[in-house]
């Protein structure tokens, strides 16, 4: 089916334009939002809140004949339809919506209700809904208006209001906005000054087509992407703790830059590892699934929490692939779409194969995969050739080590045989004692430690070797024992404990160590020396909360158990086996061998060296799936709820399950089947949005029944269908939009424009807005030249306010901004995303916390805004940096200087009027500075940055104010 | 309500989703301060014109503190009745032997009304006549960060704005100087520090400017409000001038109120450079105020922060929260109890004594609570999280002073009499304020949120 021109003329935005004809009301358009905004809440899909057993979403219950007899709606015939009636009954008690429901009806759209109902009360489904056809592209008037179909479905709606449009932007603006839409960087000065000298067609394609091949687009549309999958470097929860995740990121912004279309790159991310032996980078996509926020707090209970991630998953993948808030049916069923509960949690079955736990004890975040570069890996490869290498040359048996070995061996078995093992007595002990505090409790000497009486009592039950449990919080326990050496001796004990420990050898202090852990054996080894005769070990072990314990074995310093097993044996009767494990032990002890072991051991080193250097992100990992109940109202402890099978939400086509069950892989077939009504035209109405300002539909987020009809549907389901029809190549959808004509208009308001469309939702000019607060970072830096252009790698530390992570805890942590300058001059998408405490300049423009999918950041203007772009060490470093470059490089007139500042920033030069303005400031500045030679030398010592020695103090220091008030102005940070 | 704010929120609503970006929320600004004189006065004369939240982060126990349980001090180190906790949810005391652990403290009667409050705040005591204690309150979730954000947002889901921002966006400032809704924290001795994060004064959906503002005890108060080193006021003054005169260059002849708006945030960034070291200059405070908090200020203890919390106040500020971190007693809540309830007791007192004294508390509302209680099994000599019973009390504005509402069980488990569910809380603050917690709305993805979600009874018995 095609849409008809005819009824296409009716698609517009009720808000905007009335229809010029009286044709018949569209249900969809005219209708539906009204029933949706005053009715269904009661009489809508949510069965659980239906009032009087009266359904309107649905032909057949609106026109059935309800249990008072009445109909609530009778095609054609409005005096007998109850429902007109009702909305415009005199007594209010009888009227509807009812008084205390705080909605209302106006009397226009009671009247529209009725010229439908008299048209025959055609429903229609919800058109977001109903897959899209490709339309006709509409004949315009002015042909020469349109380079392609963006154009003619533009153009014709602008004719028919009998809107002129604006005509196209200078090349200068031109070529800026194609750098920050594309790149989210502003233009370097030598391509805009060569665009501008030959503006035309051919070579505004080729600037598109540069922008497009740039490493910098990846980061561009990555940045949008992972607002909406909600990326983050933390946890989110309580004590959002770090969680390596960058290889994702990085994944991301490679898919945009190959050009991976968008089926490919929707399956990489919900079901790579489901794929056919996947790739690295379909494994790391496939992290997608564990990017909700986690929870360590202690106490947390996995099942709830499951819940909770599961809820998540739902809101998240319904509002990225389809533009639906089926999240609202997890309690009861949607208020005004066909989302049922039962569709939520059949949704949610289809991620329960998801390898998660809903606890994460000690943030312990799983499952991981390392994910070596090829040149770590190659790196790799080599250090394991070289150490077999050196192992070969360690296990040479050469007449030198057959020598030393032997005689080696008899000394150490003769040393063994004549050795005799201390005698341990059993274990006494004293406490608990208590104090206030953990800190308390270690520090203060109680009763044994201070010789004053203390009753010790006899715990013969205490095995050497075993996990001991004390009790007590903030408590101190004293442990004592007899140790009877037979000899002049030298041993070693193996100790744990929980948490802190001191121990004291006859008395005297022999080892302190204050910590706060869990037991486990071996995890102190203390080397006694003991003259022949008794000797008392006395131990304290302090607890802060919880487990509390000890761990105590004696261990003999020499060889381990099996070698010296074997050295006991006689050399006669030694097997090959003992022989070969005396042998091993013996190299690694040789003295002749030193060497090698150093050579083997620096290059193990190396090795770990590149291990702990690789990388590791989350991935999916398939287990047999959970089942999955209703949860009546949500409530995660209910498990009276029927239990559903995997699927999609049922006012949809069903998933077709290759195997027995619907899995992620279905899903994503699914989405990107070309069949799905939602998953492309959800996906073009967001990209149209980052180049046009606003969704042909604004509701990013909600493309069902209460989101806004687009303004222009027809266009929205031709780049739909047209994007689905390219493969879905991401890169020629933003190709065709960019060389439009419609984005080429100059955005300068008008007049007449501000009241016939104050938010330009017509298109008849473009749009301005405030860059996305990475993008003004990156500007300043840019502009500055101070930007490192990197793609990738691990998350970076810009400066920050110092303290701001005070409130975080388990652990604690304080933050460092990177010092080196390849670091600290990374692109604002790198930041470090602290999703409890993102950081503040990021968060004053608006950027999201990621702790929820994000369609649409809000643009807001603030004045914590202002005091960032001012006083940020990152603005006022890129401000005297910019200054020191325009000293260094421009000719030596203050004017000429000037200009080259303004070109820097805004590719262009600057008014008489401009440039007189900061030439007046500049002498005063120049003033201040020659009085404060002081104050000129801080301010331009600001931030890591190298600093020419060459420049003048208090002429830098002028001009970097220069500099800071053109990063301040408006044109800095907004899009042209 | 009124048909005045009915319309007032629903042109609000309006004015937060309508697509024209910066120059809405400039409008919106305006509109804020005109609605500030239309609201106030004409409508029911509100109670409160501001909230002073004090958060005891970290989940004070009620059974030390607001409600006294002899019956559990009886049965100390029996096992807990399993009637009481079968089925319940449970943190940290999983699969563990449940056994009552008494009352620490002793309680008394106090003031003509005879609250009994616990020997653990001698002083707070003394607002026994002042205060309304509420026995029955009642929240959803068991975790520290989940339950505090259920208390700020009504809800657990990340991303819903938080009650002050609720506030800000219903009312507007008072100050053009100062944020409307500042955040202060500190950091006890007796307990876990929890951590809290921004989502707790995140605004959400609802727009940039009703954000909570953090005030830092070191370095700038306000992030980014310091200067650059070596450039002072006036030095700074003429960099806004040049950005001021170029901007409205760049404006040229035409409308553009985005422009206007960013001109006007940099006039109030620029005040704020004065009016921040303003407020945090506690010179001009005499001794004998800072004798009743025990402060000298500056050092960002609970006691600065009341101190801080009263000059907000006078300067207009509509929703003011303060975080003392110390509350999480898993072990030895004896004497963790002791040293946090020593942290807040004699400033609690003297923020209310003092607002009084200068006719402040008439006109705003104290809350003063955690984000839930603790259990009545001991945990060693300790206590877990619990959300079925816990207690806070309100002060000030429109409060029924010397009121107790409310109880729990016997053993001080479930709220059973009277139950006050946060979203109760909630619409009965916004009550007080002037706001009717139903038509408080923001339309976002399609569906009109409010503070309550889709609870929220005013508890008028709590009511002057």
């Amino acid at each position: 089916m095609s849409y008809p021109i005819t009824l296409m003329l009716l698609f517009c935005a009720g808000a905007l334009a009335a229809p010029q004809d009286a044709a018949r009301l569209s249900f969809n358009r005219s209708i539906r939002p009204i029933l949706a905004e005053s009715c269904f809440p009661c009489h809508g899909p949510d069965g659980g809140a239906r009032k009087a057993g009266l359904r309107l979403d649905h032909r057949d219950d609106a026109i059935a004949k309800l249990t008072t007899g009445h109909r609530a709606i009778v095609p054609g015939d409005p005096s007998a339809s109850e429902l007109l009636r009702r909305l415009r009954h005199h007594d209010t008690s009888e009227r509807m919506p009812p008084a205390n429901s705080g909605r209302t009806i106006s009397t226009a759209h009671i009247a529209k209700l009725e010229q439908w109902i008299r048209e025959g009360a055609v429903w229609e489904r919800h058109w977001a809904f109903i897959p899209p056809r490709r339309p006709d592209a509409p004949v315009i008037a002015d042909a020469a208006a349109a380079r392609n179909a963006i154009d003619a479905f533009i153009v014709s709606r602008l004719e028919r209001e009998g809107i002129r449009p604006s005509p196209q932007a200078d090349p200068r603006t031109l070529a800026r906005r194609l750098s920050i839409d594309l790149t989210g960087l502003p233009p370097s000065v030598p391509d805009v000054d060569a665009f501008a000298a030959a503006p035309n067609d051919a070579s505004y394609e080729r600037y598109v087509d540069t922008l497009l091949a740039s490493p910098h687009f990846g980061e561009r549309m990555a940045q949008f992407w992972l607002d909406l999958v909600r990326y983050a470097d933390t946890s989110g929860y309580h004590g959002d703790q770090p969680i390596s995740f960058w290889p994702f990121r990085d994944w991301v912004i490679r898919a945009f830059n190959d050009g991976m279309p968008f089926d490919a790159f929707t399956t990489a991310q919900l079901a790579g590892d489901l794929l056919p032996s996947p790739s690295q980078g379909q494994l790391v996509a496939s992290g997608y699934n564990h990017l909700n926020q986690k929870t360590s707090e202690g106490g947390a209970q996995d099942k709830e929490y499951l819940a909770i991630y599961r809820a998540d998953r739902v809101r998240t993948a319904a509002s990225v692939w389809m533009g639906v808030t089926l999240g609202c049916a997890q309690c009861h069923d949607h208020k005004f779409d066909p989302f049922t509960a039962q569709d939520f949690y059949s949704f949610a079955a289809i991620f329960e194969d998801i390898n998660d736990k809903g606890y994460y004890a000690g943030s312990k975040w799983e499952p991981q995969m390392r994910v070596p570069s090829a040149e770590q890996t190659q790196k790799l490869e080599d250090l394991a050739r070289q150490i077999d290498r050196a192992q070969e040359k360690l296990d040479a048996e050469t007449a030198e080590i057959v020598k030393a070995r032997a005689a080696w061996a008899e000394r150490e078995r003769d040393a063994i045989l004549k050795a005799q093992p201390p005698t341990l007595g059993p274990w006494s002990s004293a406490g608990p004692f208590f104090a206030k505090t953990f800190d308390a409790a270690y520090a203060q000497r109680f009763a044994p430690e201070t010789g004053a009486p203390a009753s010790w009592k006899p715990q013969p039950t205490w095995k050497d070797g075993a996990l001991h449990t004390l009790t007590g919080d903030t408590a101190a326990k004293y442990l004592s024992r007899n140790i009877t050496a037979h000899s002049d001796n030298k041993v070693v004990i193996s100790l744990g404990s929980d948490d802190a420990i001191k121990v004291w050898l006859d008395g005297k202090e022999v080892f302190a160590k204050k910590i706060t852990r869990g037991v486990q054996p071996d995890q102190e080894r203390l080397p006694l020396s003991l003259t022949e005769g008794a000797h008392e070990v006395t131990m304290k072990i302090v607890n802060g909360t919880g487990g509390y314990g000890f761990y105590f074995r004696v261990v003999r310093d020499g060889p381990p158990d099996n070698v010296v097993a074997a050295l006991r044996v006689s050399l006669e009767e030694r097997n090959a086996a003992q022989r070969d494990l005396i042998a091993k032990h013996h190299r690694e002890i040789a003295p002749e061998l030193t060497g090698i072991r150093a050579e083997r051991k620096r290059l193990q080193a190396a090795k770990a060296a590149v291990e702990t250097s690789i990388p590791t992100t989350l991935v999916s990992r398939a287990r047999k799936p959970r089942q999955v109940r209703i949860l009546n109202r949500g409530d995660w402890q209910d498990e009276t709820g029927p239990v559903v099978t995997p699927g999609g939400p049922r006012v949809f086509e069903q998933i077709a399950p290759q195997g027995d069950r619907v899995t992620r892989l279905d899903l994503a077939r699914w989405l990107t089947s070309g069949e799905h009504p939602l998953t492309a035209r959800v996906f073009v109405n967001r990209v149209w949005r980052l180049f046009f300002g606003t969704g042909l539909s604004r509701s990013l987020d909600n493309l069902g029944s209460q989101g806004e009809w687009p303004t222009h549907p027809a266009l929205l389901d031709w780049l739909a269908v047209d994007f689905v029809a390219s493969g879905w190549d991401v890169k020629r959808l933003v190709k065709m939009m960019v060389t439009s004509t419609t984005y080429r208009r100059s955005a300068a308001p008008r007049p007449d424009l501000s009241v016939r469309d104050p938010a330009n939702r017509l298109y008849a000019r473009q749009s301005t807005w405030r860059l996305d607060g990475e993008f003004v970072r990156d500007n300043a830096l840019a502009v500055s030249g101070l930007l490192v252009r990197t793609v990738g790698g691990p998350s970076v530390r810009p400066y920050q306010p110092a303290g701001y992570w005070r409130e975080l805890n388990f652990p604690k942590r304080v933050y460092k901004h990177d010092g080196d300058a390849q670091r600290q001059h990374r692109r604002g998408l790198y930041t470090w995303w602290q999703r409890s405490f993102l950081h503040p300049s990021l968060r004053a423009f608006d950027a999201p916390s990621r702790e929820e999918c994000t369609a649409e950041r809000p643009r807001s203007n603030t004045p914590l805004q202002a005091l960032v772009l001012l006083n940020d060490p990152s603005f006022v470093e890129a401000a005297r940096v910019l200054a020191a470059r325009v000293l260094e490089t421009e000719a030596k007139s203050d004017t000429e200087r000037v200009n080259g500042l303004w070109r820097r920033a805004f590719s262009r030069t600057p008014t008489p009027a401009e440039r007189s303005r900061l030439l007046r400031l500049l002498t005063a500045q120049r003033a201040r500075f020659a009085k404060a030679p002081e104050a000129a030398t801080r301010l331009v010592g600001v931030g890591v940055a190298a600093r020419a020695p060459a420049l003048d103090t208090i002429e830098h220091a002028a001009w970097t104010q220069l500099a800071r008030t053109i990063l301040n102005l408006h044109g800095s940070i907004v899009r042209p | 309500m009124t048909d005045v704010l009915g319309n007032m929120i629903s042109r609000r609503a309006f004015l937060g989703q309508s697509g024209y970006g910066v120059g809405a929320a400039a409008l919106g600004s305006l509109l804020a301060k005109e609605q500030g004189q239309l609201l106030i006065p004409t409508v029911r004369r509100p109670k409160a014109r501001r909230v002073i939240h004090l958060c005891m982060a970290g989940g004070p126990s009620h059974l030390e503190g607001f409600d006294w349980k002899p019956e559990l001090r009886r049965r100390h180190g029996q096992d807990m009745p399993e009637s009481f906790t079968k089925g319940q949810p449970i943190a940290q005391l999983q699969g563990q032997k449940l056994r009552c652990l008494g009352p620490q403290y002793e309680f008394s009667r106090h003031g003509e009304s005879g609250q009994q409050i616990s020997d653990a705040f001698p002083q707070m005591a003394q607002l026994a006549d002042d205060i309304c204690i509420v026995r029955s309150m009642f929240t959803e979730q068991i975790n520290h960060d989940p339950a505090h954000t259920f208390m700020n947002t009504g809800t657990a889901i990340s991303g819903r704005p938080s009650m002050g921002s609720w506030v800000l966006y219903g009312l507007g400032s008072e100050t053009e100087d100062l944020p409307g809704f500042v955040v202060l924290s500190s950091v006890g001795k007796g307990g876990q520090a929890q951590p809290i994060s921004a989502r707790q004064w995140h605004c959400g959906f609802l727009p940039g400017r009703h954000q909570g503002v953090r005030f830092h005890s070191v370095g700038d108060p306000v992030h980014y409000v310091g200067r650059p080193p070596g450039v002072d006021a006036a030095s700074q003054r003429e960099v806004l001038d040049a950005i001021r005169d170029l901007d409205l260059l760049q404006k040229g002849d035409g409308s553009n109120p985005e422009i206007d708006t960013r001109i006007a945030q940099y006039e109030m960034g620029y005040r704020m450079h004065a009016s921040v070291p303003e407020l945090t200059d506690l010179s001009d405070e005499p001794q004998d105020v800072l004798d009743l908090y025990g402060t000298r200020g500056g050092d960002g203890t609970y006691a600065s922060n009341c101190l801080l919390a009263r000059r907000l106040a006078e300067r207009g500020v509509r929703f003011i929260q303060l975080y003392h971190r110390a509350w999480d007693h898993h072990g030895n809540i004896r004497g963790g109890f002791a040293i946090s309830a020593k942290e807040v007791d004699r400033a609690t007192y003297a923020l209310v004594t003092d607002l009084k004294r200068r006719g402040l508390l008439e006109d705003t509302l104290i809350i003063y609570g955690g984000e839930f209680g603790r259990t009545p099994m001991g945990q060693g000599s300790g206590r877990d999280h619990h959300i079925k019973g816990f207690s806070l009390w309100l002060a000030g504005a429109g409060i029924r002073g010397g009121f107790t509402h409310g109880a729990t069980d016997e053993l001080g488990y479930h709220a059973v009499q009277d139950r006050v569910h946060v979203n109760d809380l909630h619409a009965t603050m916004l009550h007080l304020l002037g706001m009717d917690h139903e038509r408080l709305t923001y339309r976002y993805r399609g569906r009109d949120f409010r503070l309550t979600d889709v609870g929220g009874e005013i508890v008028r018995p709590i009511l002057a």
